[in-house]
């Protein structure tokens, strides 16, 4: 084979591989979207579906709450210090930090970095729970009482994550800013008094808002394509593992995309 | 009755099912038997609308199941029992609960006789004392007998059975086999039972259907399936040197 021949195998590989690849994503958002037709339904029974999401909202979100608190304390006392470090000129005065940090956490750190969080946490639970529902044939039982096994399993994790994460997100919220407080109080990055002041300027609602729309949009992100992988089950307990991992890793890009395309609606 | 008329079932272009036809009585055990691969999970699979097959027929005292709409099947499935070859009980559920759930999800009883209900299901496959276990804290013929309480909670017109004992000692087997022997007599279900064990299919096959290759292959019952001049049935039922030496002797 000589050498332009060789390029052209190659090329032709490449093409292959990206058609194939094109293939596959929109196989994959063909069947995601079929299965959402099949999710949305009325449900069989509707005080077994209040109960559902009553023990989502407990099991996905309420046991989050620990872990959800520690890790914004941290990060509102970590931006803190940072940002007090990047920040030294004598012109700018103390409780600018204050403000950089709340803006910093409303706006991007509570509601996407922990949302990415949550995506791995719940996302992994959602599918691995589905996926091995699927594969122990749990969902053709279901299937086989006459019941939408799809909607029976997916809907309330939605709705539970979709209702309670932005709880989530706001609790985050404050206490980012009571872990930049304490960084004041007791690291003596600058003055709390200062840092108050700080957290209080030119507050604005509409980033409040703004946080809580993107969060309900990640919620439901991530639920859903959680629910759409651990679905997609087929195997043993080999598949459940790549297809939770696969569920994590699609949540978190696509909470990262809709965060870029959120900010520049909300924000551009 | 459930009648199945030239029935066929592909995978991509690769045929499993191929002109099956036959039917199951009512009040009656009809076992399907077969090696593994031979296609009768697939059957299963298509009688219970897990999968849709290709051509032919599948009636339910005369209700064509194939040509049902979503909501026809969906009552239809209401008067279906399974019990799937590893129980599928609900793991997050309590053995209570999982016997409630299809009372809870697809009946108009009120609480008390719901509760009335399983309790009298749990009773009939004796375990009246496990309401409160999970799945995970009970032996797997256990999970079995959960699993069959489970399928009659609707009363059932059809009880299907895939590989009822697969995993559980002869011991436990014949403990199921009992069972759903017991069940199928009593309330008058056309009970159909995937299985390759032969101790089964002679304690409890009153019909039997041999799978071969995906085509129905020998239509009998357990009187005669050990007598019959059959060479792939022989070589199934004599597979193990146990039972060629029980042959040899007879």
């Amino acid at each position: 084979m000589n050498k332009i021949s060789l390029l052209k195998f190659g090329q032709i590989n490449v093409n292959n591989m990206r058609l194939n690849l094109l293939e596959l994503i929109l196989q994959d958002i063909g069947e995601y979207l079929l299965l959402m037709k099949r999710v949305f339904a009325i449900p069989e029974n509707k005080r077994y579906f209040r109960k559902q999401i009553v023990d989502e909202i407990n099991s996905l979100c309420i046991d989050s709450l620990l872990i959800v608190s520690v890790i914004s304390i941290f990060m509102g006392a970590v931006i803190t210090i940072q940002t007090n470090l990047q920040v030294e000129n004598p012109l700018l005065p103390s409780w600018t930090i204050g403000f950089v940090v709340r803006q910093s956490v409303v706006l991007e750190f509570a509601p996407t970095i922990i949302s990415v969080f949550l995506a791995g946490k719940i996302g992994s639970r959602i599918a691995s729970e589905i996926g091995t529902m699927k594969v122990t044939e749990q969902v053709d039982a279901l299937e086989t009482m006459g019941i939408n096994s799809a909607s029976h399993l997916i809907f309330p994790k939605i709705i539970g994550c979709s209702l309670i994460n932005p709880l989530l997100i706001v609790i985050s919220i404050f206490l980012g800013l009571f872990g930049g407080w304490c960084a004041c109080e007791f690291l003596g990055t600058i003055p709390s008094s200062q840092y108050i002041e700080g957290i209080r300027s030119w507050f604005v609602l509409r980033d409040i808002f703004y946080a809580l729309i993107k969060t309900f949009f990640f919620a439901f992100l991530m639920s859903s394509i959680s629910g759409f992988w651990g679905y997609k089950t087929t195997g043993g307990a080999l598949e459940v593992g790549k297809t939770s991992t696969q569920a994590v890793v699609n949540s978190s890009f696509l909470i990262l995309l809709f965060d870029l395309i959120l900010t520049q609606i909300f924000l551009g | 009755m459930v009648k199945i008329e030239h029935l066929y079932k592909f995978f991509n272009e690769k045929e499993v099912l191929h002109d099956i036809s036959c039917e199951f009585e009512p009040g009656k055990t009809n076992l399907i038997i077969g090696q593994s691969g031979s296609g009768k999970t697939v059957l299963m699979k298509c009688l219970i609308g897990l999968y849709e097959a290709e051509k032919g027929r599948i009636l339910y005292d005369h209700r064509d199941f194939i040509k049902m709409s979503k909501k026809e099947k969906k009552i239809i499935r209401q008067e279906m029992g399974v019990l799937f070859q590893g129980g599928a009980l609900f793991d997050s559920m309590t053995v209570k609960e999982n016997v409630m759930f299809p009372l809870i999800m697809l009946s108009d009883l009120n609480d008390a006789e719901k509760n009335d209900r399983v309790n009298f299901c749990l009773e009939r496959v004796k375990l009246q004392d496990t309401h409160h276990f999970y799945p995970s804290q009970i032996s797997g013929g256990m999970k079995k007998r959960v699993a069959i309480a489970r399928s009659i909670a609707l009363n059932p017109k059809y009880l299907f059975c895939d590989e009822p004992n697969s995993g559980l000692d002869p011991k436990t087997s014949l403990v199921i086999d009992e069972l759903i022997s017991e069940i199928t007599h009593e309330y008058q279900i056309t009970t159909i039972v995937n299985t390759h064990d032969m101790n089964s299919v002679m304690a409890i096959g009153e019909t039997v259907s041999f799978i071969f290759e995906g085509k129905l292959w020998w239509k009998g019952n357990n009187e005669n399936v050990l007598f019959t001049d059959n060479k792939e049935l022989n070589e199934f039922v004599y597979a193990s040197k146990f039972a060629q030496q029980l042959k040899a002797i007879k």
